[in-house]
């Protein structure tokens, strides 16, 4: 367990931002919390499930987890929701309401942008939120704040009965960094729901009344604005620049100019401008520097100030002190050269599937078959795009693949004209948002093959539960939800419901041909677990008896990290044409034996290494 | 070492214990008293692709990214990772590197080239490059998963506080978390230091 967890009052630790969320979420006497997992933002739950004290569950999907919450702050309990970025888009159509509608209980949601865009498919500022939803907008821009700024978000939005976001970006979330943890548990009974139809039931009639109520908090929040002291300066007497910022680009504004004034904003949305007004009095020019879009600069532009920011700092990507070196210090009068070192010349190396990865299969028969559009999905099977399957076609959003696929079809062009319309998702996406539209294409009468690979985890994010694994967040058992029996459910006929071992790639290539031929809606569903989890069992791995490989190659299309390029040999054939042959090994502290790659070699010469040990023999060797 | 501030980079590819290594030393710098931040890209890394991680500590650090040209070590757990990240060490900076190739799979459909002797153009830079086979070791002394140790040990002498204390931090969270393993990391540390010792030629 994490040794924070047991952490005495006023004692320091290397905590990352999300740990120190999940502390102040416990020491502010949460009650119960809930998310679905997303980088950067999957830790807060997995470390607020260490605190006994709080209940905690790994939701559908993230608009289930704010309604979750909601219902907890309505019956008067402290709730929390955690989601990454676009987690919040889906869940906006629950706390768009109830913004106007209130809260009781303190309701906190953390969300965590990926800015630099490490681990999503969009950048996105949710900073806007505020905004649309008329709540107050924090930001931490270390794991000490994240952890001070947790706490005071309860006790605000306890006061003004508003949701509060909590915005984290990913050098927040993932750095770890000293906290001082301040104290212990303060518990928040909950007083129970109380019934107010007026209050609690959004019906136009009772909606209407709410909003002048929304403007009059959002006007008193102002005024708390002005006066939080987490929004501060840090003065100086180099007035030159003063540097209006948020976040944890103030971090990189220190590090780069440490003589500069700032005014830091912690509370930043609704934003302190009698506070900015005060500071650019101060200073000759004011720049913003926020990360990422131009929000604070517009609302400073709109109030009357001059200020610089977007027309010299980028409009995307973090704004580390190598980005604003260059942008700032002409301004200052300070020539800057960039400083010319060597580029690296070395090859790319993107994230690529594991060995004995259940994914592996399905791509090997997808890159294989010719004449498909392969509507793709978001989790560990989007690599399938990359080499050497190159065998996924698109990739938007969660559960995008079976309704863009039925788009897809229904939208076809003449050079569709004599092709199969495969949607390829994951069993935690599926459940997350892909149902819905599994049954609109059954719906609608569509015709789209669904490739539903059940690793049982949610595998990008590091092999969490789901509805379908048959355990929850906690690692108890719950009931594990039957796919072909939830695909019958939704109409898809039973003889077009396949189940496969993806390891089996004769099978799995005759089933995916067979099934895209069909007039009608199908679904493959493969069974093998994630090979990063515990449900993975390893066998005795392979190798190559090197004097049997013809070079073919096949092995290598597979694309398992454990098979690299032993040596290439270019040969004459008897027709004179030249071929490359590609002579092939295999890594055996990688292998795991999935044995896979034995179903590619012709010349039977990959086999098991002797040498039984503790592993066992796969069954199909 | 500017303004009492270390720069450190350990770089490598998913899964290698890149982020673990990270951890140790940014929490013995912890116990030291200094100021830490450490930072890096998580996500898709355990998915065989790069991980870089930053540590940095001092009297007080703001920022948790380290810049180019900025980083005082760099600690390669691959050989062509470690030229890779080259541009990030300072001129006067040290490398430490295994000489560990792990070709990814755009190298074996022969679309890239693995660089044929990474080591020798880290030397070429004019930067003091210490490289050895990490892997060689941790198999000799019996367990492939020793790499990280053994790599720690290497750097233990380059540090800005005593190899010993690194060590003692190493070993007491196996001592508390997996005793089994404690005695053979600390040999492994050992071993370590020794091959860090020696500098590779340009």
């Amino acid at each position: 367990m994490n040794a924070v967890v047991h952490a005495k009052a006023e004692s320091r630790h290397l905590l990352s931002g999300n740990e120190a969320v999940a502390r102040a979420a416990w020491e502010a006497g949460v009650r119960v919390a809930a998310a679905y997992p997303g980088t950067p933002a999957t830790e807060i739950l997995e470390n607020i499930a260490l605190y006994p004290d709080i209940y905690s569950e790994w939701s559908v999907n993230e608009k289930v987890a704010v309604e979750v919450a909601i219902g907890a702050a309505l019956a008067g309990s402290r709730a929390l929701a955690a989601m990454k970025h676009v987690g919040m888009n889906v869940a906006s159509d629950a706390f768009m309401t109830q913004s106007l509608a209130g809260v009781v209980g303190g309701l906190v949601i953390v969300v965590a942008d990926d800015v630099g865009l490490s681990s999503s498919q969009n950048e996105q500022d949710s900073r806007y939120w505020g905004r649309f939803g008329h709540m107050p907008v924090l930001e931490p821009a270390d794991s000490q704040e994240a952890y001070e700024m947790v706490k005071q978000a309860f006790a605000l939005s306890e006061q003004y009965e508003v949701p509060v976001i909590v915005r984290m970006t990913t050098r927040v979330c993932h750095v770890k960094a000293m906290v001082t943890v301040a104290g212990q548990r303060t518990e928040h009974a909950a007083a129970g729901f109380q019934k107010n139809p007026q209050r609690w039931v959004m019906t136009p009639a009772n909606a209407k009344p709410r909003l002048p109520v929304m403007h009059q908090r959002e006007r008193q929040l102002q005024a708390m604005s002005e006066a939080s002291d987490l929004n501060f300066s840090v003065t100086s007497s180099d007035r030159r620049i003063g540097f209006v910022t948020a976040g944890p680009a103030f971090m990189h504004v220190r590090e780069t100019f440490p003589n500069a004034p700032v005014l830091k904003l912690g509370f930043s949305c609704p934003p302190p401008l009698e506070k900015i007004r005060a500071f650019a009095g101060q200073v000759d020019t004011l720049v913003v520097v926020e990360e990422t879009e131009p929000l604070l600069e517009t609302e400073i532009r709109a109030a009357g100030l001059e200020v610089r920011g977007k027309d010299i700092l980028p409009r995307w990507g973090e704004l580390a002190p190598s980005v604003l070196r260059p942008a700032i210090k002409p301004l200052l009068g300070e020539p800057y050269q960039v400083p010319t070192r060597p580029q690296s010349t070395v090859f790319p190396r993107p994230p690529t599937m594991c060995a004995s990865c259940p994914h592996l299969g399905p791509y090997f028969a997808l890159s294989h078959i010719r004449n498909l559009n392969i509507v793709g999905d978001i989790g560990c099977y989007t690599l399938g795009a990359g080499h050497p399957w190159n065998a996924l076609d698109t990739c938007t959003c969660m559960g995008a693949s079976l309704s863009m696929a039925h788009g897809m079809d229904k939208g076809r062009g003449a050079s569709d004209e004599k092709k199969s319309i495969v949607a390829v998702i994951g069993d935690s996406t599926f459940l997350h948002m892909g149902m819905q539209g599994l049954l609109n294409m059954i719906y609608n009468r569509g015709n789209v093959t669904v490739l539903l690979l059940d690793n049982r985890s949610v595998g990008m994010t590091g092999g969490q539960e789901n509805p379908g694994t048959g355990q929850n967040l906690h690692g108890l058992p719950t009931p594990r939800v039957d796919f072909a029996k939830l695909a019958e459910a939704l109409g898809v006929r039973p003889e077009r419901i396949r189940m496969v071992d993806p390891y089996e790639l004769p099978t799995m290539v005759k089933l995916v041909r067979e099934e895209t031929k069909m007039n009608e809606p199908s679904i493959i569903i493969t069974n093998r677990p994630c090979s990063l989890t515990d449900r993975f069992e390893r066998f005795r791995p392979y190798e190559v008896i090197d004097d049997q490989c013809t070079g073919c190659g096949n092995c290598i299309d597979l694309g398992c990290p454990a098979i690299s390029v032993s040596r290439r040999e270019t040969v004459t054939a008897k027709s004179g044409k030249s071929k490359e042959l590609v002579f092939a090994r295999i890594d055996a502290n990688t292998c795991t034996g999935c044995h896979m790659c034995v179903e590619t070699c012709a010349p039977e010469a990959i086999v098991q290494q002797p040498q039984a040990n503790t592993i066992r023999i796969h069954p199909h060797a | 070492m500017l303004d009492g501030i270390t720069n450190i980079l350990v770089v490598g590819i998913g899964g290698q214990g890149v982020m673990t290594a990270a951890e140790m030393l940014a929490r013995t710098a912890l116990n030291q008293g200094y100021d830490v931040k450490k930072t890096e890209v998580a996500g898709m890394a355990q998915r065989g692709g790069v991980v870089s991680s930053h540590v940095r500590f001092g009297p007080r650090i703001y920022s948790p990214q380290i810049d180019p040209g900025e980083a005082d070590l760099l600690i390669g757990f691959e050989a062509a990772e470690a030229l890779r990240w080259l541009p990030y060490l300072r001129p006067t900076g040290v490398a430490m590197v295994n000489t560990l190739r792990l070709a990814p799979p755009v190298v074996s459909v022969g679309l890239y080239d693995y660089p044929a002797d990474p080591i020798g153009e880290l030397a070429q830079a004019g930067i003091e490059v210490h490289a050895f086979d990490a892997g060689a070791i941790a198999t000799e002394l019996g367990n492939a998963k020793l790499v990280n140790t053994i790599m720690l040990g290497a750097i233990s002498d380059y540090l800005p506080f005593s190899a010993a204390v690194l060590r003692d931090c190493i070993i007491e969270g196996f001592r508390a978390y997996k005793p089994k393993l404690a005695e053979i990391n600390a040999q492994a540390f050992d071993t370590g230091r020794e091959a860090g010792h020696v500098q590779t030629s340009s």
